[in-house]
């Protein structure tokens, strides 16, 4: 009854506003609603004028500021210029890496300067997000279903996961920025002599081990609660009927934790993309590490309508990424929220 | 007599290999599970361990690869606190108490409501106002960097706590609404009705029933809302002074004696203690914390 109160009548507020009189009993239930909408909008008033201004503000003066030019000296004329309108210039800059030439005009942007890096950092962005992620649902997936049998110290595990979990990933960083050092344990672990953060590969790496390491466990119990809302009889039911532990997994598991995976996909994809503490402190950046996020703090001090602009544009890929997902691959989070709540009980 | 004697004990003999057979299967996956939830253990705990471990080596003894400490010493946890190297270590902790307890004081109070009216209320835009909120979550972080930067400038808020605060909000509100909104859908709200048939006011029964049922829930909530303040960098690194910095910038910049050498077992003694009041919050209140993210799944 409980659970019913809250995600079950949603859709009666779409009468509500149509108002249909059937009888006393409906009139009555419409002006409950209106009463409780009266209600709702004195609490949520708070949340909601808090967020306007700490996201909906910055949000519009971003995209106002990502439409001027930045101030500076003019190269053409060596004169300061206070900037004015650009109109979509700051975004063609970025994307076809322009940079404003001595002679005016624009020119290809000389390897090495912010201006070249916008599609190596968007490659980076999406190879640590699907290499991360992919990573973290295979080994999130396995933990969970360990963490899901029992045996003895299983809350023992069960507590463990959760120290990468609380660590800050400032410390994070610093802690395999250690164990990385040239002379750290992973080298003298592995016999190897690698320079982990001082060449591309091995750097793309640290920070690739140091995040899954990180959110793994975050995966792992989103997975273990989906998999404990799957009835114990549903799988003895079909090795009842002969099923193998494999079938087992492919048709019964996997079915049936898929909305609270996806949204745990969703979640650690949207996160990815806007990675920037670990690399940030890792590698500072460094071989071809340097993340949109990472561009976009590295340009804030040089000019901020560019990093307006390439600001922008990284929240309209994340916004993509994440429209793709709910429109796509069923990823659910608004329902998926109540649904876990529910069977949670 | 005989021959149906025999078949009777080679079917049991059948039946005792089978349960034989059965017996070993399952031992072995028992030994498999404990041989995986082992991996898990030390993927987990190792890494951690060695920052422990290392914030008590000798400095002279920063690259041992002892498992237990060889040269133990406390010296790191006075050089991590020690400011003549220009670490503030010491005030960015208080920096970061100050910060997240505000941080968590102000969503809850906010949240609280909000998620009431999510989980209890019956009203229009209810899909839109939760499907903002998700999306506020959702919300990249350096989206806010730029503006927020031309606007603390601009005001003369830039190094304030104010600058640190307000912008966090935005991280941990969202959070703090959603994981408050699915424990409120948790609550057995028939007790307050219950309570009203005996004559309570609908505030008596709030205050009498529900905030009781709704404390652990408020306290869980509290706990995630504060260490994800704790771990905020991003905003943190941008928008504070030295005398604002948190803990997890003065670690990020954690400076040495000498400009080239990198200070190690300062930075994992720091980073240590940064560290172990989360992880026995987190222990300590495991259950509920899983409860809590999972509930939310908002990290």
């Amino acid at each position: 009854m409980a659970t019913e109160v809250g995600p079950t009548p949603v859709k009666a507020p779409a009468s509500g506003s149509a108002p249909i009189h059937h009888g006393p009993k409906g009139v009555g239930e419409d002006n409950k609603i209106l009463s409780q909408g009266k209600w709702a909008s004195w609490l949520l008033a708070p949340t909601i004028i808090a967020l306007a201004v700490v996201i909906v503000y910055p949000i519009i003066s971003a995209i106002v500021m990502s439409f001027q030019k930045d101030a500076g000296l003019d190269p053409a004329t060596g004169l300061f210029t206070a900037g004015g309108p650009a109109g979509v210039q700051n975004y063609v800059n970025w994307i076809a890496q322009q940079c404003s030439a001595p002679a005016g005009g624009t020119v290809a942007c000389p390897p090495g300067t912010l201006g070249a890096q916008f599609w190596s950092a968007t490659a980076t962005t999406f190879f640590f997000t699907v290499v991360t992620v992919a990573l973290e649902t295979v080994l999130g997936f396995w933990m969970a279903m360990i963490m899901a049998r029992t045996f003895k110290g299983r809350s023992l595990v069960r507590a463990a996961v959760l120290v990468p979990w609380a660590i800050p990933t400032a410390v994070t960083a610093k802690l395999w920025f250690f164990i990385f050092a040239f002379e750290g344990i992973a080298n003298k672990l592995f016999n190897t002599s690698i320079l982990w953060t001082g060449s591309e590969w091995p750097a793309k790496w640290a920070v690739i081990i140091a995040d899954v390491w990180k959110t793994t466990p975050f995966m792992a119990l989103l997975i273990l609660a989906g998999l404990q809302m799957i009835p114990a009889e549903v799988y003895e039911a079909a090795k009842v009927d002969g099923a193998s532990a494999w079938q087992r997994f492919r048709m019964i598991t996997l079915p049936l934790v898929k909305p609270a995976l996806m949204v745990a996909i969703l979640f650690r994809t949207l996160d990815a993309l806007r990675m920037f503490d670990l690399p940030y402190i890792l590698t500072g950046g460094a071989n071809n590490t340097t993340t949109l996020s990472i561009l976009v703090i590295n340009q804030v001090r040089q000019g901020f309508n560019s990093a307006a602009a390439l600001s922008t544009i990284t929240f309209i890929i994340i916004f993509l990424v994440a429209f793709i997902f709910v429109r796509f691959l069923g990823a659910n989070v608004v329902e998926q929220s109540g649904a876990t709540g529910k069977g949670k009980k | 007599m005989t021959a149906a004697t025999s078949s009777a004990t080679s079917l049991r003999a059948e039946q005792d290999r089978g349960r034989r057979k059965a017996q070993n299967k399952e031992k072995w996956a028992q030994g498999r599970t404990y041989i995986s939830a082992a991996v898990i253990l030390i993927w987990c705990l190792a890494p951690a361990y060695w920052m422990v471990v290392t914030a008590f080596r000798d400095v002279g003894f920063t690259y041992d690869t002892s498992i237990l400490p060889s040269h133990v010493t406390l010296d790191n946890f006075n050089t991590a606190f020690d400011t003549s190297f220009g670490n503030r270590f010491g005030q960015a902790l208080l920096n970061s108490v100050f910060i997240g307890g505000v941080v968590t004081v102000v969503s809850l109070i906010i949240g609280v409501f909000a998620a009431y009216a999510l989980a209890r209320l019956n009203f229009r835009f209810k899909y839109m106002v939760l499907g903002f909120i998700l999306g506020a979550s959702m919300f990249p972080g350096v989206a806010l960097i730029t503006p927020l930067f031309q606007l603390f400038t601009n005001i003369g808020w830039m190094g304030t706590y104010q600058a640190l605060i307000i912008p966090n909000i935005s991280f941990v509100l969202p959070l703090t609404v959603y994981t408050m909104t699915s424990f409120f859908r948790e609550m057995p709200w028939e007790l307050e009705e219950s309570a009203r048939v005996d004559g309570c006011t609908q505030g008596q029964a709030f205050r009498k029933v529900i905030m009781p049922l709704a404390a652990p829930a408020i306290f869980t909530t509290a706990i995630l809302a504060f260490i994800s303040s704790w771990n905020e960098f991003l905003i943190a690194s941008q928008l504070s002074s030295d005398a604002t910095q948190p803990v997890t910038v003065a670690i990020a910049n954690f400076a040495g004696a000498q400009p080239n050498q990198i200070p190690y077992t300062a930075i994992m003694a720091a980073g240590t203690i940064v560290t172990i009041p989360l992880v026995i919050l987190v222990l300590v209140f495991q259950r509920k914390i899983v409860a809590g993210l999972t509930a939310g799944a908002v990290k």
